[in-house]
């Protein structure tokens, strides 16, 4: 799925260069679930935003089944973020103006499904990860732990080919951590997604199929051949 | 989406929505209001201009009195002054002394009316006799050597009343075109050699007169056939006489008048022609005094002038100044509130969302922000002309060919009082009041949302511009 070689991200910070990625290379295969963990601040991040197609690489390719999203336009790009990639990220990142499940509703606004489906699918969605009750809550009416879900709902629902979770556990307390650990390995398992998680958190890691360890811009990741099934 | 997304996110920042919506509604009200107040004035100087002017005249052809000659009103006075200062009339002599004169243009001779009429761009021209009507009466005082012209203030009283000669044949022209007949009939081409006069209302009130009564103009007596009233309550000429019959009774100076008029009143074919026919009519009336109602427009004085000029400097600029503060700090309060939805941009632009999606939902959120400003200050800006109809005072204008200083003549003998008399005659100014307006129409509820619409998309595209220039990662990286 996945085929990155020699990516190299520098940006600039106060007038100094800063070099988040320091010559990545990496293959994901389809519907694997790679985990990678790392302090904080040594590119994790920004690795999941070039494959995220967020960001794009100061050097290197990043190959998404067959075509590089380095050099792709901007438009196909937005286009691909919209159908195939599912975001879930630390915070949330939830509308605060809008309900659960128009939440989740947006997911599919840029694929324009008419208002009935996309409610129905939202729906659909909100119930998959335990909140059929919580449809017309705001985001500020719901615990952490749900809102998360309801991040994850939202994209889950287009059904995309890879979720990308940055640190979704990491403003959630222990309990309610395991919880949405286990939602996303339940989901992971029934739908047969491609999951890359970034992580600092250890026990979160270690429910994945590969770890890779990320310091200074550098990536350690075990060979494929050595993934184990969670 | 677009809908619920954007009625949510204005109710979430409403105390900041209600505050640009004021800010742009203050600023398109006052709009409004001056603009409003502006047309007003506007409508008022027409009106005015339509009852000093004539509505059908599009220009009017005056020629200055000559210089030394014997234009300007004599009275025909000269010979009596001496007379009575030599001796000739004896003290406790009653004298009446009438005369109807020009006083306050040169003559301009017949052909040169047929000449203006076959100028290119002209469709009408007629032709009128401006004239004083002045007795004199008194018995002459004893004059001892050495009293001044002030021993004789006492002894002769003045009356004088100003006459117009008008083209019965084309009374759309000239100075009975603004007026309404209100008793009796105007002159048509039927009078135009009979002894017929109409005679204006002010005039006729003053003096007691009514159709089917008599007036003295010049010595023969007229029939008034009817009463005119000017549209706006102004100081219109006193009596109409047939032009023809002015020519006949009425005297230039000591010289007939016969076939001469002192003002040509001109219709063009249209607007956009008239400087055309003033530059033509120049070329053939060199020394003429050729005047369109815009000219006329710059000599009205007064409250009317100071109001139209108030709207037009002081009001337009304060207007503009509001709209462009309205607008600013509608920019500068969506650019601040995109500048705090910076995650959710950027966690819309990781979910697929296109830019041009974003900015449309920012520019929809400051449109209708404007729609409702617009709406309220449609409201602000008809209170604001509502208040200026019953609070503005009434307004006068004041226009006149102010030239006193060719005003000038033997009768000036006669004393103070009768001198006063004539200056103020032959100073040929009216003045009229009006009640000020401030009419709201519906070009002006267009501007309303023109401005309203641009103000949200000003303010928008400010905020959208922002939005759109986000990188997601960054975006996505801020810390809130």
């Amino acid at each position: 799925m996945y085929k990155l070689s020699g990516v190299v991200k520098k940006y600039r910070k106060g007038g100094a260069v800063i070099t988040a990625l320091q010559g990545v290379d990496l293959d994901i295969a389809d519907g694997e679930w790679l985990a990678i963990k790392g302090p904080t601040g040594h590119g994790k991040s920004t690795l999941l935003q070039i494959l995220g197609g967020l960001d794009r690489p100061t050097a290197g390719t990043v190959d998404f089944d067959g075509v590089s999203l380095a050099s792709m336009p901007e438009r196909q790009v937005t286009r691909l973020r919209a159908r195939s990639f599912g975001f879930i990220f630390q915070t949330f990142n939830l509308i605060p103006t809008l309900s659960a499940v128009e939440n989740v509703e947006v997911a599919l606004v840029p694929l324009g499904v008419g208002a009935l489906e996309r409610k129905g699918r939202a729906e659909q969605a909100l119930a998959a990860v335990g909140l059929a009750q919580r449809l017309r809550h705001l985001p500020s009416e719901l615990s952490g732990g749900q809102q998360q879900r309801v991040a994850i709902a939202r994209a889950l629902v287009k059904e995309p080919t890879v979720l990308l979770a940055d640190e979704p556990t990491g403003n959630l307390d222990e309990g309610t951590r395991d919880e949405i650990i286990g939602l996303l390995e339940r989901l992971w398992h029934t739908r047969g997604r491609t999951l890359i998680m970034v992580t600092h958190d250890t026990s979160v890691a270690s429910r994945a199929q590969r770890v890779g360890l990320m310091r200074d811009g550098r990536l350690t990741v075990p060979d494929p051949a050595d993934r184990s099934s969670a | 989406m677009f809908f619920v997304y954007l009625r949510r996110e204005l109710r979430r920042r409403i105390r900041q929505a209600i505050f640009i919506a004021l800010g742009l509604a203050l600023g398109i009200g006052l709009v409004i209001t001056v603009v409003a107040a502006s047309d007003g004035v506007q409508n008022s100087q027409a009106a005015v201009l339509h009852a000093l002017y004539g509505v059908g005249t599009d220009i009017t052809v005056t020629e200055p009195p000559a210089r030394g000659s014997s234009v300007g009103t004599t009275f025909g006075f000269t010979q009596e002054v001496k007379n009575i200062r030599t001796g000739l009339v004896a003290p406790g002599t009653k004298i009446s002394i009438n005369t109807l004169a020009t006083d306050q243009y040169g003559i301009i001779k017949s052909g040169v009316l047929a000449r203006v009429t076959r100028q290119p761009g002209v469709t009408g021209a007629a032709g009128g006799l401006v004239l004083n009507d002045v007795t004199v009466t008194g018995t002459v005082p004893q004059i001892s050597v050495g009293s001044g012209a002030g021993s004789y203030k006492s002894s002769f009283t003045s009356g004088t009343f100003n006459v117009d000669g008008v083209d019965p044949a084309d009374t759309a022209l000239g100075p009975l075109s603004s007026g309404k007949i209100t008793s009796g009939s105007t002159l048509t081409a039927a009078e135009a050699n009979a002894d017929d006069a109409v005679v204006g209302s002010g005039y006729a009130a003053q003096n007691k007169l009514a159709a089917g009564g008599t007036i003295d103009v010049g010595g023969t007596n007229f029939k008034i056939i009817g009463v005119v009233t000017t549209p706006q309550s102004g100081d219109p000429p006193d009596v109409y006489i047939p032009l023809a019959k002015a020519q006949q009774i009425g005297k230039n100076g000591s010289s007939a008048l016969t076939g001469d008029v002192d003002t040509i009143y001109v219709t063009a074919a249209s607007a956009a022609d008239i400087p055309a026919v003033q530059a033509e009519i120049g070329k053939l009336l060199p020394s003429a005094t050729v005047t369109d109602s815009s000219d006329l427009a710059s000599e009205v004085t007064g409250s009317l002038s100071s109001a139209s000029s108030l709207a037009s400097n002081l009001g337009r600029w304060l207007s503009v100044a509001a709209l462009v503060a309205a607008f600013g700090v509608a920019s500068l309060l969506t650019m601040t509130a995109v500048a705090r939805r910076v995650r959710e941009f950027g966690t819309l632009k990781a979910l697929g969302w296109p830019t041009r999606r974003i900015v449309a939902q920012v520019i929809g959120e400051s449109l209708a922000i404007g729609l409702v400003g617009g709406a309220v200050g449609v409201c602000l800006g008809y209170v604001g002309t509502v208040l200026i109809g019953k609070l503005a005072p009434t307004l006068s204008a004041t226009v006149g060919p102010a030239n006193l200083s060719s005003v000038t003549g033997p009768g000036q003998a006669l004393g103070s009082a009768a001198s006063s008399t004539l200056k103020a005659l032959s100073s040929g100014s009216h003045t009229v009041s009006v009640q000020l307006t401030a009419p709201v129409t519906a070009g002006l509820i267009l501007i309303a949302v023109v401005l309203a619409i641009g103000g949200g998309l000003i303010a928008g595209m400010f905020g959208g511009w922002r939005a759109a220039r986000m990188r997601p990662a960054d975006a996505l990286a801020r810390v809130e």
